[in-house]
């Protein structure tokens, strides 16, 4: 396995979705001798482990409250 | 190094073309409907849901009560989903104030069309639709009535080829405190063609499967595994200036942080 066919398969492997035993083995074998897939394997791993640990457009909970009440009292409106 | 750099052209051949012609996502007010002609039909869908008994999502029976006329089902509704919906509007349109408009508007859109929704698809994933669509009616509105798409801004390359190879510190996040964390992956998303952002965004941070990212943003399934490769890609290579194995010190003196 090259670094090119490793790359194509990186979401793969990020989503555990390789099911085929012997892709599972070529992947490992190429890992075990090529230390920058394994960084960038990891490194990708820990991008997306950053983003969904630490939301960045978080609402302050009273804005939130507020943005809440005004969409349930729109609703009711209908309603009527 | 050279082994990665070599391939550049047939990764980027296997990533197809950079602009399939098929998915542009045009602004119909949001009023477009996925074809469902797959599915079985409502009746048949609610028969089999009523036999599938417990391994029915609880929303569907939030749902069929909020049509019923039970507004407090609808209120649980919102409270579950009400922050994703703001986050997904905030990447979009990368505005708080319009954010905050689309997290209204998609929940009261979705509200009035209750009826149309139908059970075999996934309330969220219609939802967000609804959202992704109010968002770039926001945007169109900024740029006075001009067309705004998903597909936007997509003809770079950068990032399709790793470059920075240097590993990263351990837990490379705790050389921040929150608000320096914050900044950095703000700025940095924000980089990212909108196409890209959106599709990270829903797939890998608010919990959506490749098919429902697919469907809620009226694109291909190929598109959207095109534009996840790229998405985390770039944001791993643009995230290692800040998360390299070196010391804060060296950081500082080199001027990274502002
Ligand atoms: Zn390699």
């Amino acid at each position: 396995m090259t670094c090119t066919e490793f790359l194509a398969m990186l979401d793969d492997m990020i989503d555990d979705s390789i099911v085929a035993a012997e892709t599972r083995a070529e992947v490992e074998q190429h890992l075990r001798k090529c230390g920058h897939c394994e960084v960038v394997l990891n490194t990708t791993r820990k991008t997306i482990e950053i983003y969904r640990s630490h939301h960045i457009y978080e609402l302050p909970y009273e804005a939130n409250e507020r943005l809440h009440e005004a969409i349930m009292a729109r609703c009711k409106a209908k309603r009527c | 190094m050279r082994g990665i750099t070599a391939g550049t052209g047939r990764l980027l051949r296997s990533l197809g073309p950079l602009r399939p012609p098929s998915v542009t996502l045009m602004l119909t007010g949001g009023d477009q409907k996925p074809t469902r002609d797959h599915f079985p039909h409502p009746t048949a869908m609610s028969t089999i849901q009523s036999i599938a008994g417990e391994n029915e999502h609880p929303d569907v029976a939030l749902v069929e009560r909020a049509r019923a006329g039970d507004v407090s089902a609808y209120d649980t509704l919102v409270r579950k989903y009400e922050r994703q919906i703001f986050r997904i509007a905030q990447h979009i349109t990368q505005n708080r104030e319009d954010a905050e408009d689309v997290m209204q508007d998609a929940f009261l859109k979705a509200y009035e069309k209750l009826d149309q929704f139908q059970g075999n698809a996934k309330f969220y994933t219609w939802l967000v639709r609804i959202a992704v669509n109010e968002s770039l009616m926001r945007l169109r509105k900024r740029r006075s009535g001009k067309m705004v798409s998903i597909d936007e801004d997509l003809e770079t390359e950068e990032g399709t080829v790793p470059r920075d190879l240097a590993d990263w510190a351990p837990d490379p996040e705790q050389n921040y405190s929150t608000a320096e964390l914050g900044d950095i992956l703000r700025r940095t998303i924000q980089g990212l063609p909108r196409g890209f952002r959106v599709v990270f965004a829903l797939r890998d941070v608010e919990g959506l499967s490749t098919e429902e990212t697919a469907e809620a943003l009226g694109l291909s399934v190929p598109a959207v595994k095109s534009r996840l490769l790229r998405a985390r890609l770039q944001l791993r290579e643009r995230l290692s200036r800040y998360f390299h194995r070196r010391t804060r010190a060296a950081q500082r003196k080199s001027g990274v942080e502002t």
